[in-house]
Order: structure tokens, then sequence, then C-alpha cells
């Protein structure tokens, strides 16, 4: 008797806030329109989908001290337009992505009970931490927070909400709750009855120790990226096997790496439209702006075709605002360098070359056999998809790799349940 | 200089408030039904001490289920972020396309400060003055990208024009907020801003930052001193008080036809006096008062040309006969009037 096979979990990520939307396509529409959010969930929903994912923004990023302006900037605030798309949807999940640094978490708890109830069992929240005071400019607390004090209070954050969650029992009256722990000091009655989840999913990005640990104990899905079939059997048997310490089966965290996708009709023809993607993402501006975001240096006189520079980076910059930094920016640049001297790659060819995502370039027959071989191999529990269009960047998957899939017996051909964690295979808790 | 009469049409808006509902259907069914009705807007209550659901969610998961009608959440001002606060507003204008406000409120009780845990209970002043300064913000982050930032210059590689994005800078006595705002200027340029005016402390926030004050008042006599007082302290402020709406507040119960025939005579006569622009009824029995005010009040107000019969415009400002507010950090040697 053979084992029957792993299903693929399958995601959709809204393509936001950076330069993986090739907004000068032709094909590419609005980021902010309701039209463009609904296209893409119905045609999400089309392909049954676990869920669809949005990101959050609190701060436009900036650059030696002016707003950023070469890639797509502006969205709407998720919790908000995910309910919305509850109205325009049936089955399909709705993530939002919330920072547990800049918000509270009597309040959170209430918005998303809120989306689960107001969706019928659909809500998901990608809690994330912020890092940085740049962030925190546009907030009450102002708000730097160390790394361990940002986990730990995402954690207690977490662990508060479903406390509030669990503090209505399933068709009963509330009781009250007091939670007195580092980070919160909240006491009192919770405004809303128990949702259909009972908790909303809750997802967690990040690729730390801290992050993992985090995951291992109290997320359902854990959101990575992993550029191998070997990095994500790795991250993949780590993480899973953190989770026995707190009393859990491998089964309740899904590992979904967050992947980009090339289709064409030869497999040449598919690394020549990557290729074509690639080039487009990275403009020559782009390619100055990224290399200045690993030197911290202003690095506006080079020639994005000409080779890298030989000064060393600033690890003090403070050049760019907004995202994650370099760790290390000496070795980074090392790293590009060594590349370059080694193919002979200009400045936008080794960016090109250093910072594309987990791509699956082919076509629709060897796409869904990588995906396929990644889930039975032990590399993820399935992927969140980043199309590189809005809004129609779906419609090829869903039209021809998910027929595939389910050809495969790798994927569902219709939803079993109505709740987001029917879908993700997870228990409703206690 | 007094008030000029009041002209038609009558501005009228529903509370579809009630505890113990948690469907979207629920929601949804009586703001069509007000949509039926030609209403200018429905509002929502809500409140962190009391069950219920978050109220912009609410709205927003009505809002792709109806076309026309307004959706005015409630809103705490008192234990949420500003930058936040204006987010989600902005975001229930676009997901509506173009039919969003906002009624900014404030906690003064120990138990909300206790389901939060961040700061004391405030004072109604305090919080009063900290709720005008959220609505300030809320203002500056909407206007912080200006209508044509976005600009998708392949020439220069430039997605936006970075001179058409504005840092805010804002300094109030509680928080301050430096920006601009994540979400692009929403469609009606504001969403437009419902205070209820009837205590001294909010009525002093809507002189400033109303585009709709509600005054809770059974008598039209003093309902019309009220709207002179607010359209003067507007003016002081140097607004246009044209460009303010006063609605009076009323408590609703009907239960036969009857009483919606008399409804609708007490709306005809508040109007002849010039009381005020319009009103805002808050049923005692959203499900039942709803239909006979849509079935039988409305009928007779069109009946009389007191009402519209089907809106002339898409946005809720439209239906206020409200303009799109001016960007504040745009120059003004442009085009806009």
């Amino acid at each position: 008797m053979t084992e029957p096979k792993k299903h693929i979990h399958l995601a959709a990520h809204f393509p936001g806030v950076n330069n993986t939307t090739v907004w000068a396509d032709p094909r590419s529409g609005s980021q902010i329109d309701f039209s463009s959010f609904e296209h893409l969930a119905r045609t999400a929903e089309r392909g049954t989908f676990d869920f669809f994912f949005l990101a959050e923004g609190l701060r436009l990023r900036e650059h030696k001290g002016r707003i950023h302006d070469l890639d797509v900037v502006g969205r709407p605030e998720s919790i908000t337009l995910l309910n919305a798309l509850a109205a325009v949807t049936d089955r399909l999940g709705l993530a939002a992505t919330v920072n547990a640094t800049f918000n509270e978490p009597y309040e959170t708890a209430r918005r998303f009970a809120s989306l689960d109830h107001l969706s019928g069992g659909r809500a998901a929240w990608n809690v994330v931490t912020s890092p940085d005071a740049f962030t925190g400019e546009n907030f009450r607390r102002g708000g730097y927070l160390d790394r361990g004090d940002r986990y730990s209070r995402a954690a207690e954050f977490v662990a508060t909400a479903r406390q509030l969650w669990d503090s209505w029992p399933p068709g009963g009256e509330p009781r009250p709750f007091a939670h007195h722990g580092r980070h919160f000091r909240v006491e009192g009655t919770f405004g809303v009855p128990r949702s259909p989840q009972g908790h909303p999913v809750v997802i967690q990005a990040g690729d730390s120790g801290e992050g993992r640990e985090f995951a291992a104990s109290c997320a359902d899905v854990a959101f990575t990226r992993h550029g191998t079939l070997e990095a994500g059997r790795a991250f993949y048997a780590d993480v899973k096997g953190r989770l026995a310490a707190y009393g859990r089966e491998p089964g309740d965290l899904k590992i979904m790496p967050g992947v980009t996708f090339v289709l064409g009709d030869t497999a040449a023809e598919a690394q020549e439209k990557a290729a074509e993607i690639r080039h487009r993402q990275i403009s020559p501006q782009n390619a100055i702006l990224a290399l200045e975001q690993v030197w911290g240096r202003d690095l506006s006189g080079y020639d994005p075709d000409g080779p890298l520079p030989d000064i060393d980076p600033d690890p003090e910059s403070a050049l760019a605002q907004g995202r994650v930094k370099i760790a290390d920016p000496f070795a980074t640049a090392a790293k590009w360098r060594a590349l370059s001297e080694a193919k002979g790659l200009s400045i936008r060819q080794t960016v090109i070359e250093n910072t594309g995502r987990q791509s699956f370039i082919g076509t629709p027959q060897t796409v869904a056999a990588e995906l396929d071989a990644f889930v039975q191999g032990g590399a993820a529990d399935g992927f969140i998809l980043v199309p590189h269009l809005t809004p129609g960047g779906l419609d090829d998957f869903v039209d021809q790799v998910v027929p595939l899939l389910r050809e495969r017996g790798a994927f569902r051909t219709e939803y079993g349940g109505s709740t987001l964690r029917s879908h993700l295979g997870l228990h409703t808790p206690a | 200089m007094p008030a000029p009469l009041v002209r038609s049409p009558v501005h009228l808006a529903v509370a579809i408030d009630g505890a113990g509902h948690y469907d979207a259907a629920h929601f949804t069914a009586l703001a069509r039904l007000a949509e039926r009705g030609t209403l200018d807007f429905v509002t929502l209550g809500d409140s962190f001490a009391r069950p219920g659901l978050d109220a912009p969610a609410v709205l927003a998961r009505v809002a792709p289920a109806t076309e026309r009608i307004g959706l005015v959440p409630a809103v705490n001002t008192t234990h949420t972020e500003p930058f936040h606060v204006s987010s989600a507003i902005a975001t229930l204008d676009w997901v509506s396309r173009g039919r969003a406000g906002w009624s900014p409120e404030v906690s003064t009780t120990e138990t909300e400060a206790r389901l939060f845990g961040r700061r004391p209970a405030a004072n109604a002043a305090d919080a009063w003055h900290e709720a005008g300064e959220v609505a300030d913000v809320a203002a500056r982050l909407w206007d912080s990208w200006e209508d044509d930032a976005e600009i998708r210059d392949e020439s220069t590689g430039r997605f936006v024009d970075r001179d058409k994005l504005h840092h805010v800078d804002f300094e109030g006595r509680t928080f301050s907020v430096r920006g601009p705002a994540i979400v692009p200027r929403p469609p009606q340029g504001h969403p437009v801003t419902v205070i209820d005016a009837t205590a001294a402390r909010p009525r002093a926030a809507a002189v400033r930052h109303a585009d709709v004050a509600l005054v809770r008042t059974q008598d039209p006599l003093s309902a019309r001193t009220t709207r002179q007082e607010l359209r003067d302290r507007a003016r002081a402020h140097g607004r246009d008080p044209e460009r303010l709406r006063v609605l009076g507040s009323v408590p609703v119960e009907l239960h036969t036809t009857a009483d919606a025939v008399e409804l609708a005579a007490l709306i005809g006569d508040w109007h002849a006096q010039g009381a005020v622009d319009g009103f805002h009824l808050r049923p005692a029995d959203p499900e039942r008062d709803l239909g006979l005010l849509v079935g039988a009040t409305v009928p007779v107000l069109q009946h009389r040309c007191l009402l519209r019969r089907f809106y002339p415009g898409a946005t809720l400002r439209e239906h206020l006969g409200l303009a799109r507010p001016v960007n504040q950090y745009a120059l003004t040697g442009g085009s806009p009037s």
C-alpha cells in the first residue's frame, strides 16, 4: 500500500510595495483600486487556494533622506481591505499582516475576531515585528525595541490575544480576563463572542533563531524563503523538530515559502521570460539603489553597466530607512564582488543575480512537478505565490498549473470545508 | 448674520446600531434597505466597553454589497493609533469607491483604559482635545499624497513623484506623526467627518473638523439656535459655514404606517422652520423601524419634494452637497478651485 500523497497548500500574495512588481508592463494595473484586489482574490478562490495574503506598510521607505520613488508604493490597510474582500469571496482565507510592535492586543484581537465573524471563519493574522525607530516615528510610543524585546513582546501579544479569544466559551457568556505580563497589563471583558475558527489562524514570517522558535511555539503557518530544495529541507526539519518541545505535532505548523514563478510553453521560453522580468525589476536606477543599500554610501556616480566599486561599505550608514538592514554589509559586499569577478558581471547583472527569490521557472508541467517534489520531499507544506503583475499575475498559474497539480493528486479539486483552518487541516482550538 | 433658511433637499441618515448581531448578513440587509430609501448614509456605533464587532470592519464588509449609501463607522480616538485610524478610514473610502465617513469618539472610562493597560483614563476635555488632533492629523495624512503623485514614468524609472508626497510632521500633546501616509489620497480627498456636537467638548471639535455635525434635540427652535452657533463658530475658525451640514439626531420608534407618516410630517415641519439641514434617525429597533421608514416615511417626503428619488452622485460628499477638499499641501498656483 502506498502512502497517500501530501496535499499542497497554496496561497496568493498580492504583490504590493517592492520591486517584484513590473509596474511598467502594459498589463500592470492599479495597486490600490479595490477591483485589483477583487480580481486576484477571485482568481485565487477559483484555484481553490487556501488563502490570500497581504503585507503591511507603516512608513514609506527613504533613501538618502528622501522618499524612495522607484518602486510601487501606496497600499490599503490590510484588515479593512480583507473585510471588503469577504463580501466578494466565499471560501478563500484572508490573511493580514499586523505588526505586534505598533499595535495593542485588545484592539488587534478584536479586529481579527471581527474579521473572522464577518468572513464566516476565514481570518488569518501574519504576526510581524518592527525593528526601527524610523517606523516608530508614526506612532504614539515612538518606538525602538531591541531584537529580544521585539520577539518577547510578539509572543506575549499572541498569547494575550488568544486569552481574549478564549474568554468567550462557545455559545456562552464572556468571562473576565486578566493578563499581567512583562509587556502588557490588561484586564476586563472581551467584546466579541467566540468566532467561527475559535482562534484566527496565526502566521509567522521570519527566519532568525528567535523567529523559528516563535513559529514553533505559537504559529499555525510559517512564511519563509528558501532558495533550494536542500535549504528548504534543512529549515523544514529544524522548525518541525522544535514543535515537540511545545507539546505540538509536526502537522500543527504548515511551512509555506514565498515563491515566484514564470511559465512558458517551453523551458527555453520560460527562462527567456524570467530573464526579461528580472531585467525589468532591476532598472539601472534600482541597481544603483540596491548597491547603495549594501554599501551604505552614495554610489550615484557609478555606471550600472560597469564594475562594482572597490571601496568598502560604511557599516554605520543610515542611508536606507524602512527596510530590513543588511546584517553584515562587508560579507555581502565581498560575496557580490567575488561573483561579479568570477562571472564578469556588471553592477546591474550582479544585483539581478543576487536579489532574486525562489523561483519556479518552466512549462506548467515542470513547474507542477517541481512544486510537488518540494512538498513530497519534505521541503515545504505548500507555497505563498508572489506574482510579478497586478492584478492578473495569477491567472496563468490557476488556469495552467492548478489543473496539473490536481491531476497529480497533489491538490484539492474543491474546498472541503468553509473555514481557513479546515483548508489548512488545522484543529479548531479547544 | 442669521443663517440662511435651509434649502431642499433634506439630508437623511440612519443609525443601524444593534447589540447582539455578529453576522454580516444582518448589517448588509439594513444598509441595502437604507440605500433603497436613497438615504445619505448609515452610521454604526462602536465601543470597546460593550459587546459588538469593530464598526469600520462591519462597514467595509458592507461596502461591496452596496452601491451608493454612505458608510460612517464610529472610531475611538483615545486608545487607538492615529496613523492606523487614518489608514483604515482611507481604505474604507477606497473599497467603497468614495462612500466613507467616520465619527471620531473618545473614551473616558477606567474600564476601557484597563482593556489597553497603556494609559490612564482621560478626562473629557483632554480626550476631546486629542480627538481634534486626531481629526487634524488624519486630514493631513489623507493630503500627504497629492492626487497625481503616482506617475509611472518609465523614462526616469520613477513610480511616484516624491515632490508630491509630504511628511506631515505633526506634533500634538499626546502623540506625533511623521508621515506621509501609506494609503494614497482617498477618492473623496477626505472621507466625511461626522461628529455628535450635542455636548460642549465634542462641539468644539466639530466646529473645527466636522463636515456633518449631529445635534441631539427634540425641539426645532433649539436646533435652529444650535445650527446658527455651529455655523458662526465654524466661520470664526476660518471655515465656510456652507460646508458644514447640521443634522438633528432624533430617536425614532415606528410601529405602524401612521407613525411613519407622522415622522414625515415632523421632518417637513422642522424643514419649513429652517431648523436643520436634515436628520440622523436613531431607530429603537433598526430592522422594524427602517422598513417602515423606507416604505412609508421616504415616499411621503419624496412626494413633497423634500427628498430626492435617486442618487444623482456616487460619493458621500456628492450626496451631502459637499465639495471635494483641496489638498492642503498642493501648490496654490495650480488649477484646483
